[in-house]
């Protein structure tokens, strides 16, 4: 019985996730008293220097769904482990579940805490957009695959030591990949850096209309913010790209994080909980934004927005 | 082309959620449902394809008898026709066992595209698209911004982290899981309304496509959440409200 944890890493670049999961996988091995892997398709110098048993190295290949299932197929059923950990990343999302298919294995996706009862896991899920959460075990036979949501563990609670690092040759042949993936690119250069602005005011769903976001473009203003939004608003094509905060955006850390009428899925909060200080205003007491901020407006936001911009100007003034 | 797109209904966004007396679950007595936004997006891409290349779309969905109403809009906008998967214990069920459902009733269809959405809104877990394409025997693709066919291959602009994408080219038939926001979505006609009550609604049950699941997830129990953070909420008037959260970002954040 053992904890084999996947790190994951692009162009020699570690993914960070990599490492929140890693300490996941030590507490874990911990708490169970069994021994902690680690495994990468790439090089391992970095993954050596933490307290492991051993890190598994497979040869790089470009990334594909096909060839990375195949590879850590291989190396699962070498292994035999008890428990298999994943960052969830795109990447993850991309493969893990197909991996865990091939071994008739259901898995537990975007998990955000695990916890060991009775010698076995207890694991936490949020459901509905983060307004519920769900504890569940995994049953059955068979290695358990589980992905940890970012920011679920912290990467500075990483234990230091040595592992021995041990290269595994997968037998994968390169017709193996249904897929042709060309060389990844980015729309286009941003006129906008949120990730360097101090104050952010953030509008999301809840603005309702195009034609509203100019509210909220004025309290920006006046508290001399830029301005962010969530998914939904991008997506209707009422702000660019480059203003989207999240796991497919930008990632965020003002000093003051202003969200308005976002009601918090944890693919916005991933992009800003780092900020310093957030601000929630939303009509829905239950929103899982609230849980995030540090000072919260329950209120209809087209009556609280223009009062507060009337306030700031009264303050400034 | 014919394009299978595996959609899911869920309780409305708005919906207020109880947890039901079983701790299971939610409490769905007073709830409405609604199609799950990324399929949405999934059906959508589905009609287009059709509209520019020809072919099908088939509906595909997993859910009790209610989920006949997301079904019959999905006619509505434009499916062909629908293939319901009766089962009432479809929001207990794992992704593993509801992938082989869907699966099942997929392969049977022989289609030469699968689409459906990356995630749902209530289990949340993004994995029912990969899955299938696994028990399928297809390639697939993940987050996708954009697909345009090609002679027996398709080729997609897949979403990763951080503002990057990357195209990638696959063989057909496969699978592919959409991201919101890929097209813009449209409304039902009031002469698609119509059509959709003459389109066909095939029903099939875990037992007529052959399929046992033997669960894999045990539910502990169904919570709401503890807040990590406790917020200073101000809920009294506007005007009240906005003054407060003013004096308190003056003088103890101290940014304006």
């Amino acid at each position: 019985m053992s904890i084999l944890v996947i790190l994951e890493q692009a162009g020699g670049a570690w993914h960070r996730m990599g490492w929140e999961t890693l300490a996941a996988g030590q507490e874990l091995g911990a708490a169970l008293g069994v021994a902690v892997s680690a495994a990468v398709i790439g090089e391992a110098r970095e993954a050596a220097t933490k307290k492991l048993d051993r890190v598994y190295t497979l040869a790089s290949v470009d990334y594909t769904a096909d060839a990375y299932t195949a590879a850590y197929e291989q190396l699962i059923r070498h292994l035999n482990p008890k428990i298999v950990l994943f960052p969830h990343t795109y990447l993850v999302r991309d493969f893990a579940p197909k991996l865990a298919t091939r071994f008739g294995r259901a898995m537990a996706s975007d998990v955000i805490k695990c916890r060991v009862e009775n010698g076995g896991l207890v694991l936490v899920r949020q459901l509905f957009q983060g307004k519920l959460n769900m504890d569940l075990r995994l049953t059955g036979d068979g290695p358990q695959f589980i992905s940890l949501q970012a920011g679920s563990y912290r990467a500075e609670a990483l234990q230091d030591g040595t592992a021995q690092v041990e290269p595994f040759t997968a037998n994968v042949s390169s017709d193996v990949a249904r897929q042709k993936p060309e060389a990844p690119f980015r729309e286009a250069a941003r006129a906008v850096d949120l990730t360097t602005a101090e104050l952010i005011v953030s509008v999301g769903r809840g603005i309702k209309e195009k034609e509203n976001i100019h509210i909220v473009e004025e309290l920006a203003q006046v508290m001399g913010a830029e301005l962010a939004a969530s998914r939904p608003i991008i997506d209707s094509g009422w702000l660019a790209m480059e203003r989207q905060v999240g796991s497919s955006g930008q990632t965020v850390s003002p000093k003051v994080y202003m969200a308005v009428g976002i009601s918090g899925a944890i693919q916005h909060l991933v992009g800003m909980k780092g900020a310093k200080c957030i601000v929630a205003i939303n009509k829905d007491a239950n929103a899982p934004i609230f849980e995030v901020a540090d000072y919260g407006i329950v209120g209809d936001l087209f009556e609280v927005v223009p009062a507060l911009i009337e306030e700031i100007k009264k303050a400034k003034a | 082309m014919k394009i299978l797109a595996a959609i899911k209904q869920v309780p409305s966004r708005d919906s207020s959620l109880r947890v039901n007396s079983s701790g299971q679950w939610i409490e769905d007595a007073d709830l409405t449902y609604e199609i799950n936004e990324p399929d949405a997006y999934a059906l959508e891409e589905a009609l287009q394809l059709k509209e520019k290349h020809g072919g099908e779309v088939v509906a595909l969905c997993a859910g009790p008898a209610r989920a006949a109403q997301t079904i019959r809009e999905a006619l509505a906008k434009g499916a062909d026709r629908a293939i319901h998967i009766e089962a009432d214990d479809v929001d207990s069920l794992d992704t593993l066992a509801l992938s082989k459902l869907l699966a099942a009733a997929a392969k049977a269809e022989n289609p030469d595209l699968v689409l459906t959405g990356l995630q749902s809104d209530d289990l949340g877990s993004g994995q029912t698209g990969v899955v299938m394409a696994e028990l399928l025997g297809m390639p697939h693709g993940t987050i996708i911004m954009a697909v345009e066919k090609q002679d027996g291959s398709i080729r997609v602009k897949r979403e990763l982290e951080d503002g990057w994408f990357q195209h990638v080219t696959m063989s057909l038939p496969a699978v592919l899981t959409i991201q919101s926001g890929i097209n813009k979505l449209r409304y039902a006609t009031l002469m698609g309304i119509k059509k959709a009550k003459t389109k066909e609604i095939k029903v099939v049950t875990a037992a007529s496509l052959g399929v046992e699941c033997t669960p894999q997830v045990e539910r502990l129990k169904v919570y709401v959440p503890g807040r990590t953070k406790q917020a200073q909420i101000f809920d009294g008037p506007a005007k009240e409200s906005a003054a407060k959260l003013v004096e308190k970002l003056k003088f103890e954040v101290r940014v304006i």
